[in-house]
Formats: C-alpha cells, structure tokens, sequence
C-alpha cells in the first residue's frame, strides 16, 4: 500500500474529464478542478487494548474523492467504515497516514487551525435524536454555527442574514419556515434528519460525510431523505463521503463504492460495477446476501461463518476464513489494492472479474 | 481469571503503599508543625520529647520516618501512646477489632437477609399497597438517626420495661467476647445489631426494588418470560441474580466503611469497645499514635473490601471477567 | 360430525380474529393495534410486515401475553389449536410459552440474561417444560446447537452471551426457542440486528425449520426483502391496521393496496437500471390517536378519492388475482396443506378492488430491464404522475 489509489474518473462526475488526468502521480501540478478535494494515503487508525492486543480499526486506507462525486462507503459492522468516515472529518485523530483537505494535510492541524477548514467540511450522523440538543429551538441549533464562524467577507454576520439563511436552509430540506420555532423531539425521524442536514449544509459545505444517515427511518422515509441527498447534491454541487451498511441505499446515491472488510478497502470503484460485477468474493458474497423484496429472486447459498474479531484479524487475505474460493496463497500473502480497470481496483489475488 | 485475580491483589498492595504513605505525610510532615510534640501530647517533658524523637527518627529524612513508622506498626507493633501511658496501640486495635467485626457482621447478616427479602416482594408485588408499605418502611429506617434510635433501644430494654418479660433476658451494656460465652454474646450484641441494621435495610431495600423494577423491562426478563418460566424463578433467577452485581457493589463498600470504624455511634450508645469507640477516644485526647493506626487499620478495610468486591464481580458478572 | 366444520387436521395452527390491542395514557385509551386478523397453517411461514408504530411487535407481544403493563385491553379473539389465547389466565399460558409457543427477538444480545451461560439458559427451559435431569437436558442443548449450525456446540453451551459472534447467539436463541419442538415460533425482527452476509444465514436456518422441525413461524419484520426470501403468506399492517395481506407471491407480484406498491416501490433497487429518484411515500405514518376515521393511509396516497375518507375504514376486500395460476407448486402445497378449504386469496383494506380498479401489477426492476417495451393488460388506473417529490411537509 504505497501509491494511493488514483482518482477514478467518473460519469456522473461534473469533473470526470479533466480528473483523468489528476491520476498522475504529481496532483499538485494539476488545475484546482481536476485535484481531489479528499485524499487519504495509508491512514491507520489503531486502538491499544488490555494485553497487549490491537485493534486496527482502520488498516491502511488510501482514497481520493473529487469534487461532485459520491463515494459511497460499504461493509458490515467492525469493517471500519464508520472510524474512516470520522477520521476524514478529524473527528478523531488518525494513528497514521495523512489526510488533505482540498490539497492541504490536515492531519496534523490542531482544532484552532481546523476551525476555518470545519466549514467547509461537514457530517451528519445516524441518530438524528441525539444529535439535536432536545432543550433548543431548531432555529437557535441551526443559527449557531452562523454565529460562530464568520461569514465570507470575514466579519460576523449580521442578524437579518443570519435569518435569511435560516429560511433559505428549511426551503432546502423542505421543512416549514415555523420549524425554527419548535423542538427537536416536536418532529418526526424523517423530519429531524432534514434539521440535521440543514444544520450541516448552514455553512455552505463542500464536503459532507454521512455516517449511516438513513438507516434508522422506515423504508418509506428513508426514500425521502435519499432523494433529499440527490437533490441537494445537484442543487449545491456537494461532494459526498456516505457511510452506510445498506447496499441498496449506497447504489441509489454513490457513483463510486468503496467495499471494506476489516479495516481495508476491499475493493473499490464505480457503484455498479462494483455490486453487479463485482471483482472481490466479499463484495459479491456481501451483493448476493441482500435479500431482494420481489418472488423468486435466486437465492445464493449464504456465506458462511462469521465476520472475525477486528482484534484477531486473519493472516494473509482478511477474507480468506470465509472466502468460498481460498487458496493456499491467499493464507499467506495479503493481497493489495491494485488495478484491473481504469476506475476499478481490487485487493485479491483471484478476482473474480477484470475491470 | 487467575491473571485477573492476581493482578488485582497486585494493585491493592499499590494502593495500600500510597495511602499508608498519604496518611504519614499528613500525620508527620505537615510544615510548621513538630510531630514530636504532638505524639509526645500536651505538657510533655523535654526528656519525652527528646525519646519520642528518637524512637520515631524525626531528626532524619522522610522516607527512613517512613519506614520507621512501618515497621513500628506492622513489624515490630510497637508503637505507643505517649497521651494514655505507653499503652501499645495495636495491640490495642487488635483488641477492638473482633468487637467491631461481631458487631457489623451480625448487622450485616440482618440488613442483608431483611432488604433482599423487602426489595424482592416489594418489587414483585409493585404498584400494591404491600409494596408502598414495604418503602415507607424503607424511608423511616432510613430516617432514623442511629444514635437516637440506640438511645431509644437502651432505654426500653435497660430501664422502662427492663423489668417485664420482654426484655429481661437483656444484659447491661458492654460486650461479651464470643469465645468465653457465645450466649451472652449473641445477647449482649442482638440490640446493637438490629439497630445498626435499620438504616441499611432501609437503603438497600429500596435500591434493590427500583433496580428489580428497572431490570423487569429488560430484554432478557421478556425472554424469560417467554420461556414459560414462573414469575417466581423469573424473578430470582434472572432479575434478583443480575441486580447482586449492583447489590454486592454496594455492600462492599458500606461494609468496609463500618468494619473501618464507622460504626462509631452505635458503639458509643451501646458501650461496645469496638474500633470506633477507639478512634473516637483517641481523637478526644489527640492521641496521634492511636489516631494514625486507627486510620491506617480503617483504610487498609476500604481497600481490602474493595478488592473483595471486585474479585466478588469476576464471579458475579462474566463480563467483567474477560474484560479484564 | 357437522359436515360445515373443517375436519380438525385442516383448522389453522393460530386463528386471530379482530384482535385489538389498546393502551392507556392519560385517561385515553390509545389504539396501538385495532382488528387485526390472519390464519397461520401448520408448517407455514406468515411475514407480519409494517414500519415501526404498525402494531407488528404488539400483535406478537399479545399473542405470548406478554403484555402486562397495567390497563391494557385486549380484544378479540386469537385461537391457537382451538384455544383461546386472548384472557386466557397467565398460568395457562406459561405453559404454552417456550413449549407450544416460542419467540425469538431482534438482539440475542440482550436478550439472554448476561450472566448465565447459554447453555443454562437453554437447559432451564427445557427443564421448566419436561421432567429431564440436568445430563438430559444439557444432552439435548448440544444435540440442538449442533443442529442451528452452532459449531463446538459443547463448549460453545458453556460460553456466556457476551463471549460469542452476534450470529452465533441468535443460533442459540433459536435453538433455545426450539428446544422443546414447539409447533409455533414468533421471530420478531429476527436478523435486524445481524449483518448482511449472517442475516442471510439465519434466514436460510428459518426456512429451514419448518421440513426439521414442523414449525410455523411467524416471522415479524420490516424489511420486505426478508417477507419475500421467507415467507409463504404475508400481511402488511399499516398504523395498527391490516393494509393487505395474501401469499407472498400474489402480493408482491400485485400489490392489492396502495400502500404495499408505494412501500416496494420506495425501497432502492439493487438490481437493473436506477431510478433517477426514489418514488417516496410523502410524509409519516399517522400516531395511533391521530389515525384517520377512514383509511389510514388516505392522506399520503396517490389514489386517495372520496369514498376513502369517511369511518368506518375500509374492510379487507380480495383484489382478484388469483396465485393458484401463478405458482402451481407453492399454490398445489397450500391447498393440500389445507385440505378442502378454498385456495387463499389475497386481500387489501381498499375500496379500489371493489370499484373495479384495482391496481396495476408492480414492475420489478429486473422486469423492466428485461422488458423494455412494458404494457401492462391488467392496467386498469394510470400510475399517478408521482409517488411525491414534494413529500416533506408531513
């Protein structure tokens, strides 16, 4: 895992053609168009435990996500999915690595001098309950960060702009002017997932990570919300990070996938390229154990076993105690992310498909 | 799980070490005060003096005043009281001890029988008038100063109706050691223990009840009950046996704590020689040798009973085993 | 014998009719469930769908009487091999509980008590049931963890829950719950809780219980997915009430009640082509006081016209499409399973069927990728221009 992984160009991408050539080596050099505006290389993120033992929650990890896309993060609980998703934001300190922001290495910027760079990166989380301080009106929640950073020209902003971006933010999520007034627990879940997102998009981000935004709404609400993503997505031009175990959910939104599998990028590239020809047994595996809500849908056989303790992770291949087609090599030798495609790599000695 | 337990022990002595050194540097290093003087107690002679810096090595460095002080407390148990005539203080301690350990074990034998008894019927029959019954009693037990409920207890069984039937069989104040004459020690103490059970039933019924409560929403308690088990061994079994990890936290500590001394007022009014009444005199005549083993002995139980209770978890609670 | 009565071998397993559960809360009478019905047969699989507030877990709760909070009322009546559950007194009950009825529930996590071993959780309600020793019972907790695919079952019997994989405790719930061969298993949101590739697993043991074991389930969820891999007759509950329900089939082939097509509709597809937006169902499902007097779903329908709006909501209707030509196999096993009774129909609580426009048949996506000149004989109503795109003021 030395070169990180070269931005994949993408269709729907408003970039996808000038990023081809962003995949050389020197980015620096490339217009500001064509630069990622997220780049991780080998980021780790390791907890010490009682006895000596490690919890590589996030393995070494090497990603770029351009400008206008959506990268969608995929895998089952202790992949690490969630850890990566804050550590891009520094919501928590990587063990290793370096992560820049719009060509800047963060990494190692103390909070003071990250204060300027949170406005433009954003998160929204799954519980949108707790994530709202129950005891404030939505408005004063929502007006804070207005308050707290300055606006454009450097100076604090005014009440009435302040005001009339509170309005402009409930039309975006499209909520009523009067939920300003009321109280987190007065809404819905569907309704205090759109207070979050307003509450992420009030200082005009370009990057919002979402850790598992939708997976505690019901179906029909969760539809809801999903198009909201798209929609603000095209409306405001947003780069998304979006977190989430639901492969289906990941489809509808992201243009790229990154699969994880104890703490690694499994395999990565365009969403459907990864869930309908997948290259990796695990995405396959993770693609046909969805169970799909129509008859008759051919049902392959489950993989067996369990996902492994992060602490005890498998030798060679992480997969390989599950992989249906081990070989010996795949006990000793730990595959890395390579590329099979022009926008599709792999970590396995055996992909099942090229490109 | 021998690791665990070993590694506990490992971490009592630490602690032991920093409290022990805590406890001597407040005694004998505080600034501006000569330790002499204090141990030698008031109007001593200079001579005293003179021995009583000798004997403790105050004109040397800290560490050997230290390790001075250890060793006249554990090793050599030689340590004395200059205030009540040479009188050796562990020896001393050593006398009080079993009176406070009879004392607090038989309370606590009735405390705890009582509130697992009152917490668990209570819980099970919640929202009834035995339950609110049962609390209210609860709350009064735990109202009831100890001292004024003793004084309250002497004077009915010593003088009021000493005389009648019901109380006759009560002895005078004081104790009776176990070894010459369990009787009378199991008579001498009845009195003391129920009183100073009281309050603890009180707690310790109501913590359990409101814990029982909580637990009957549980997860596990609907999977018990789907299991088609009685409410009986639902209870008991399940809730009672999961709420213990609380319970014995808990005993643990107010155990210690009276074990410790704190059982002060009660030995007061009852006129048992226990621990307590010790500290107590040795703080009314600034006994600082006694002052400072009764301390010592007090804190060497909090920490003891601390890792009884944690070790009581590793059996109790197998998450906390592994967790370990 | 009267001939009108069904010989004994062809009454359902469980039988509910009209079960309302309500609860209590200040001075009001809150309907959480309200007339509810279904049949369960012997060795069948019944999906009880909806979202969360649907009354899905209440129904399960009141059938186990597991309900015990104070003033709830219950209703109707729920016939379990011709018994009667709904008041039937809790020491009767107990002891259907765990031997004739079991339950297993979303997270094996908490749901096994922390600080005993599994293996004694699973022998105590074998012993609570049967008159076996200790040896006995902890002979058939191996034997039944090596069955539920548990392996090492012996050791595994003497771990605690805390020390075992999320897939692997609720292997042990399940083997718990069978472990006194009961003929009907509640699994109220069984893999929930599971990771995708496990949850695939347990679904497979399920299905898998009914030739083993002869057990019905009742399988409680809301994802439709795991309805449409498992169970052979399904019902949708919307706020408290029957929405439709029918053989899993039928129903998703065609969806009778606007509600099952905008909920399958809403769900993103993993296959064929994307849909630019998600047809998503505007708005929230109403709180139980705030249901509408008609149909519940009325006010975020597509298709909502008069006749939808005044009480009394309206009843359970057959939507007229008929599975027995559909799926000859699944159909002929039905019918045998139910000797003379008629083949089971599909219903919907909509007043479309009985105006004769019933609903189209739903496109799945696979189809539409197949089958790009799309023309629907069956197409009685234009699909409406949208599900809702302006659906957020709810």
């Amino acid at each position: 895992m030395t070169s990180s992984v070269p931005p994949a160009p993408t269709a729907t991408s408003t970039h996808a053609s000038a990023s081809a050539s962003a995949s050389a080596s020197a980015s620096a050099s490339a217009s500001a168009s064509a630069r990622p505006l997220l780049e991780v290389r080998d980021v780790r993120k390791t907890y010490h435990l009682p006895r000596g033992q490690t919890l590589k929650a996030v393995d070494g990890i090497s990603l770029s996500v351009m400008p206008g896309e959506v990268l969608g993060l995929v895998g089952e609980s202790g992949c690490g999915k969630s850890t990566l998703g804050r550590c891009l934001l520094r919501l928590m300190d990587v063990s290793s690595g370096e992560i820049l922001f719009e060509g800047q290495d963060i990494t190692h910027l103390k909070e003071r001098a990250l204060r300027p760079l949170r406005q433009r990166m954003q998160m929204v989380f799954q519980d949108s309950y707790a994530s709202l301080n129950p005891r404030r009106r939505i408005g004063d929640l929502l007006a804070e960060p207005l308050k707290v950073h300055p606006g454009p020209d450097g100076r604090k902003r005014a009440r009435a702009t302040i005001i009339n971006r509170l309005h402009e933010l409930m039309d975006l999520v499209s909520l009523p002017v009067g939920a300003l007034d009321r109280y987190a627990h007065e809404f819905s879940g569907g309704q205090r997932q759109r207070i979050n997102i307003a509450r992420a998009l009030a200082l005009s981000p370009r990057l919002v990570v979402a850790d598992e935004p939708v997976s505690a709404l019901d179906v029909s609400v969760q539809a809801q919300i999903v198009n909201l993503f798209a929609d603000l997505q095209a409306r405001l031009g947003l780069t998304y990070v979006f977190v989430a175990h639901d492969l289906a959910v990941v489809r509808q939104i992201s243009t790229r996938v990154a699969v994880m599998y104890l703490g690694a990028v499994v395999e990565l590239g365009e969403t459907d390229a990864v869930l309908h020809r997948p290259a990796h047994p695990y995405s396959a595996a993770l693609t046909a154990a969805v169970p799909r809500p129509m008859v008759g849908a051919v049902r392959a056989a489950p993989l067996g076993g369990d996902i492994p303790s992060p602490v005890a992770r498998p030798a060679g291949c992480r997969f390989h105690t599950r992989c249906p087609f081990v070989q010996d090599r795949c006990r000793t030798e730990e595959p890395v992310l390579r590329k099979i495609g022009p926008s599709h790599s792999v970590a396995c000695h055996f992909p099942l498909a090229e490109g | 799980m021998m690791m665990a337990l070993l590694r506990r022990l490992g971490q009592t002595v630490f602690v032991l070490f920093g409290i022990s050194a805590l406890v001597f540097l407040v005694f004998f290093a505080t600034p501006g005060a000569d330790p002499t003087a204090r141990i030698a107690g008031r109007n001593a002679s200079p001579q005293t003096m003179e021995k009583v810096r000798q004997e403790y090595g105050f004109d040397r460095p800290l560490p050997v005043q230290y390790a001075t002080m250890m060793k006249k407390l554990f090793i050599t148990q030689d340590l004395a009281s200059y205030v009540d005539r040479g009188e050796l203080v562990v020896p001393e301690i050593a006398r009080a001890a079993p009176v406070t350990v009879s004392l607090v074990c038989g309370a606590a034998l009735i405390w705890v029988v009582l509130s697992i008894a009152m917490g668990t019927i209570a819980a099970a029959m919640k929202g009834t008038w035995v339950d609110r019954g049962l609390m209210m009693l609860g709350l009064i037990g735990i109202s009831m100063p100890v001292f004024w409920l003793g004084q309250v207890a002497n004077l009915i069984t010593q003088s009021r109706y000493h005389d009648t039937w019901l109380f006759s069989w009560v002895p005078g104040l004081g104790y009776v050691p176990l070894t010459e004459n369990p009787w009378g020690w199991f008579k001498a103490l009845v009195i003391p223990w129920i009183v100073l059970a009281v309050m603890f039933i009180g707690i310790y019924s109501r913590v359990l009840r409101a814990d029982l409560v909580a637990l009957s929403g549980e997860d596990f308690m609907r999977t018990a009950r789907a299991k088609g088990l009685s409410p009986t061994r639902i209870l008991l079994r399940h809730g009672l046996r999961t709420s213990m990890v609380t319970f014995v936290s808990l005993f643990g500590l107010d155990f210690a704590q009276l074990v410790g001394g704190g059982a002060l007022l009660t030995e007061v009014v009852f006129g048992l020689p226990g621990v307590g009444r010790l500290t107590y005199q040795a703080l009314t005549n600034l006994d600082l040798p006694l002052i400072m083993a009764t301390v010592m002995y007090s804190a060497v139980f909090v920490v003891l009973a601390n890792a009884v209770v944690d070790i009581l978890y590793l059996f109790l609670d197998p998450r906390v085993r592994d967790a370990r | 014998m009267p001939a009108e009565t069904a010989p004994p071998m062809a009454a359902p397993l469980l039988d509910v009719r009209d079960l309302c559960v309500s609860f209590p809360s200040r001075g009001r009478m809150i309907p959480i469930v309200e007339h509810v019905s279904f049949t369960l047969g012997e060795r069948d699989i019944l999906g009880l769908v909806g979202e969360s507030g649907s009354g899905k877990s209440v129904t399960a709760m009141a059938l186990m009487g597991l309900i015990d909070s104070p003033g709830v009322q219950i209703t109707g009546s729920a016939l379990f091999r011709g018994q009667e559950l709904v008041g039937l007194p809790q020491k009767q009950l107990r002891r259907l509980r765990g031997r004739e009825i079991a339950m297993i529930f979303q997270d094996p996590m908490t749901a096994f008590t922390p600080v005993y071993t599994i293996g004694w959780q699973i022998d105590e309600q074998i012993r609570a049931h049967e008159r076996l020793s200790r040896k006995q019972a902890r002979a058939r907790t191996v034997e039944l963890l090596a069955e539920m695919g548990v392996p090492d079952p012996a050791r595994t019997a003497d771990r605690y829950p805390h020390q075992l994989s999320g897939g692997l405790r609720q292997r042990a719930m399940i083997a718990m719950a069978l472990s006194c061969n009961p003929s009907l298993l509640i699994a109220d949101e069984p893999t929930t809780a599971l990771d995708v590739t496990v949850q695939a697993q347990i679904l497979e043991l399920i299905r898998s219980l009914r030739s083993t074991y002869g057990s019905s389930v009742l399988l409680i969820t809301h994802d439709m997915g795991v309805v449409a891999e498992t169970c052979d007759t399904t019902l949708v509950l919307y706020s408290g009430r029957v929405a439709e329900t029918g053989p899993t089939d039928a129903l998703f082939a065609h969806p009778g009640h606007p509600y099952t097509a905008a909920l399958l509709a809403s769900i993103p597809p993993l296959d064929g082509p994307r849909p630019h937006r998600l047809p998503a169902i505007a708005g929230a499902p109403p709180p139980p006081l705030e249901r509408p007097a008609g149909c519940a779903f009325a006010p975020r329908c597509a298709y909502v016209h008069d006749t939808c709006l005044p009480a009394p909501p309206p009843p359970l209707v057959p939507t007229g499409y008929h599975p027995l030509t559909a799926q000859p196999d699944e159909a002929s096993a039905h019918t045998s399973a139910a000797g003379t009774s008629p083949p089971p129909v599909q219903f919907a609580a909509c007043v479309l069927p009985a105006e004769g426009t019933p609903l189209p048949a739903r496109l799945t996506h696979s189809e539409l990728s197949t089958k790009p000149n799309f023309d629907t004989p069956d197409q009685a109503l234009p699909p409406p221009t949208s599900f809702s795109s302006g659906e957020a003021h709810q």
